[in-house]
């Protein structure tokens, strides 16, 4: 049986809300496959399952925050059912918000090194897996949430364990009556048993809801819901809340994580956006802290560029036109297969070559903001499928929703403010990326061309790159590939 | 076309692109782009909804002239008659 976890989405995400989920048990899932909807501060995603099997448990339900890598549902062989009986008929207690268990974050290393195991890059082109794998690997369970106990105190299985942290039933609490005073499955199951009767059903709330209530002295159980199936919002725990309406953030607050102030998706729009401000600046702070960055910055002719394109677009309907961006990504991406020393990540002090150049792309977005998903492979792209993949990426980052490989994928990301009319962007890298490549405007200029002035339309290209995994001799050839590149935009 | 009917089209056009934008507020020589913050894909999908509703090819070379809302109609008109 293996375990679909809560990926992480992003270098910046350390838990996510479940929002929904597309599949039931007993369904059948196949790699790639959406199955989840999760929202992180930044957006809400769709979330590829990795197996191919038989939906077996759903573990968590639907409103219900949890740290990356906490399990969400049990993925069985494709043609079992429904998972084994008896431990699929009980129905697991949705996982508590894990906030409180934690008591420090995870460290920056811990971050990083959590991106990659949990969520493998697929690879495409690679052939799938069989339809009926006999055996699926079970990952290790995912040590966060219980490393904030003292092992060895309490005695207990990792079975045990495991099914009290499915539970939601702290070891400390109970009294073991196996051997030597362990804690037995009998003995967990028998407290969840118990909770499960003494409290009363958990009150449906966004997790802003439920801190705003934290915070106003609000009970939950009195307010009236008028989120998704009633599930109680910031905007109702504001107006249960006594006296005149009360400051989302009282002053003199410790400073909120971002994670901590998220709230839902379909809250109101002013939270949203200091989710996704706190988001954007935990994640620059640390990419200023921790990456020495340097810069490059070339001119780069775009006569030949802009001739082909003019020349392209006056041929072609309206609706296959190309946009200059589209001609920059895909020299930026072409260069990053020719240098592939800025194309991946930098973690556990050494970089790591990315699978393939998944170029991140800077959307800006309407209410504020910004997300960089990943055109996959986007250097084996052709311009026309290039621009039809932006477009499409461009509109769901604005308006819909991403997938998961989108959000976390990307190996080098572009920002083009070209569009908001600046000549020149000197980007902060996206950790755990080594290098953002930026392009503005294109602009007429005057140029020596062969000895003569003339009037040429011309692009600022630059690099900001990490010190650490790359030299300015490295950033310089890739520029200079991207300068070459655009003087033959047919090859491009 | 009348310019009336051309300066609906225009607005329309804008209000599909950009759903929530108040079309309403823009001055005929407001530069909408700017105001609208309007990007580069963006300004291509409204060329591209007003091409196909006014049924005018609308080429690279005159996209400087739909700026306004007044450019924008004064092309259409020029290009209907």
């Amino acid at each position: 049986m293996a375990e679909f976890t809560m990926p992480s989405l992003g270098a910046d995400m350390d838990e996510g809300t479940l929002l929904e989920w597309l599949v039931a048990p007993g369904d059948p899932v196949h790699k790639g496959d959406p199955v989840a909807v999760v929202e992180t501060a930044k957006s809400t995603i769709e979330v590829e399952c990795f197996e191919t099997g038989t939906m077996a448990n759903l573990l968590v339900e639907p409103g219900t925050t949890v740290p990356v890598g906490t399990p969400l549902a049990l993925i069985g062989p494709m043609a079992e059912k429904a998972g084994k009986p008896g431990r699929t008929k009980k129905p697991h207690k949705p996982r508590k918000p894990a906030k409180a268990r934690k008591p420090e974050g995870p460290t920056e290393a811990e971050k990083v090194e959590g991106r990659r195991p949990v969520r493998p890059v697929p690879t495409e082109g690679e052939p799938s897996e069989p339809p009926s794998p006999p055996h699926v690997t079970v990952p290790v369970p995912v040590p966060v949430p219980t490393a904030a106990r003292q092992p060895g105190r309490i005695e207990a299985v990792p079975l045990v364990r495991h099914l009290a942290e499915q539970s939601g039933i702290d070891l400390e609490t109970l009294h073991g009556t196996g051997p030597g005073g362990r804690v037995t499955r009998t003995d967990v199951e028998e407290a969840a048993a118990a909770r499960a009767t003494a409290r009363p059903p958990r009150v449906r709330a966004t997790p802003l809801a439920r801190r705003l209530a934290a915070e106003l002295g609000v009970d939950l159980t009195t307010v009236t819901g008028t989120g998704r199936e009633s599930a109680v919002r910031a905007t109702d725990v504001r107006q249960a809340a006594p006296g005149p309406s009360a400051p989302a953030r009282p002053s003199g607050a410790t400073p909120v994580r971002p994670s901590a102030a998220r709230p839902s998706a379909e809250g109101p729009l002013e939270d949203r956006s200091a989710a996704m401000r706190q988001a954007i600046a935990g994640l620059m702070t640390r990419a200023n802290r921790d990456i020495p960055h340097y810069y490059l910055s070339t001119t780069v002719d775009m006569a030949a560029a802009m001739d082909w394109l003019h020349e392209h677009n006056r041929h072609s309907p309206v609706g296959e036109r190309l946009l200059p961006a589209a001609l920059l990504l895909k020299a930026a991406a072409l260069a990053a297969r020719n240098v592939p020393e800025l194309n991946g990540f930098w973690t556990d002090d050494h970089f790591t070559a990315g699978e393939g150049v998944h170029l991140g792309v800077a959307v800006s977005l309407r209410g504020g903001g910004l997300v960089a998903p990943a055109l996959h492979h986007a250097d084996a792209l052709a311009l026309p499928q290039l621009m039809t993949a932006l477009k499409d990426v461009v509109t769901r980052a604005r308006t819909g929703r991403l997938r998961g490989s989108e959000v976390s994928d990307a190996t080098l990301t572009v920002t083009n403010l070209g569009d908001q009319g600046v000549e020149t962007i000197f980007g902060v890298i996206h950790p755990p990326q080594v290098a953002l490549v930026g392009f503005g405007r294109v602009v007429d200029r005057p140029c020596a061309v062969n000895g003569l002035l003339g009037v040429r339309p011309v692009v600022t290209a630059t690099l900001s790159a990490d010190h650490r995994a790359t030299d300015g001799a490295v950033g310089a050839r890739y520029l200079t590939v991207v300068a070459r590149l655009l003087q033959n935009p047919e090859h491009l | 076309m009348n310019r009336t009917d051309a300066l609906d089209m225009v607005r329309e056009s804008i209000s599909r692109v950009i759903p929530d934008a108040d079309v309403g507020a823009l001055g005929p020589d407001d530069a909408f782009r700017d105001m609208l913050e309007m990007d580069s894909l963006d300004f291509l999908s409204f060329v591209e909804v007003l091409s196909e509703r006014s049924g005018i090819r609308i080429e690279d070379e005159d996209t400087p002239r739909l700026t306004t809302l007044a450019g924008c109609a004064d092309f259409l008109v020029a290009h209907t008659q």
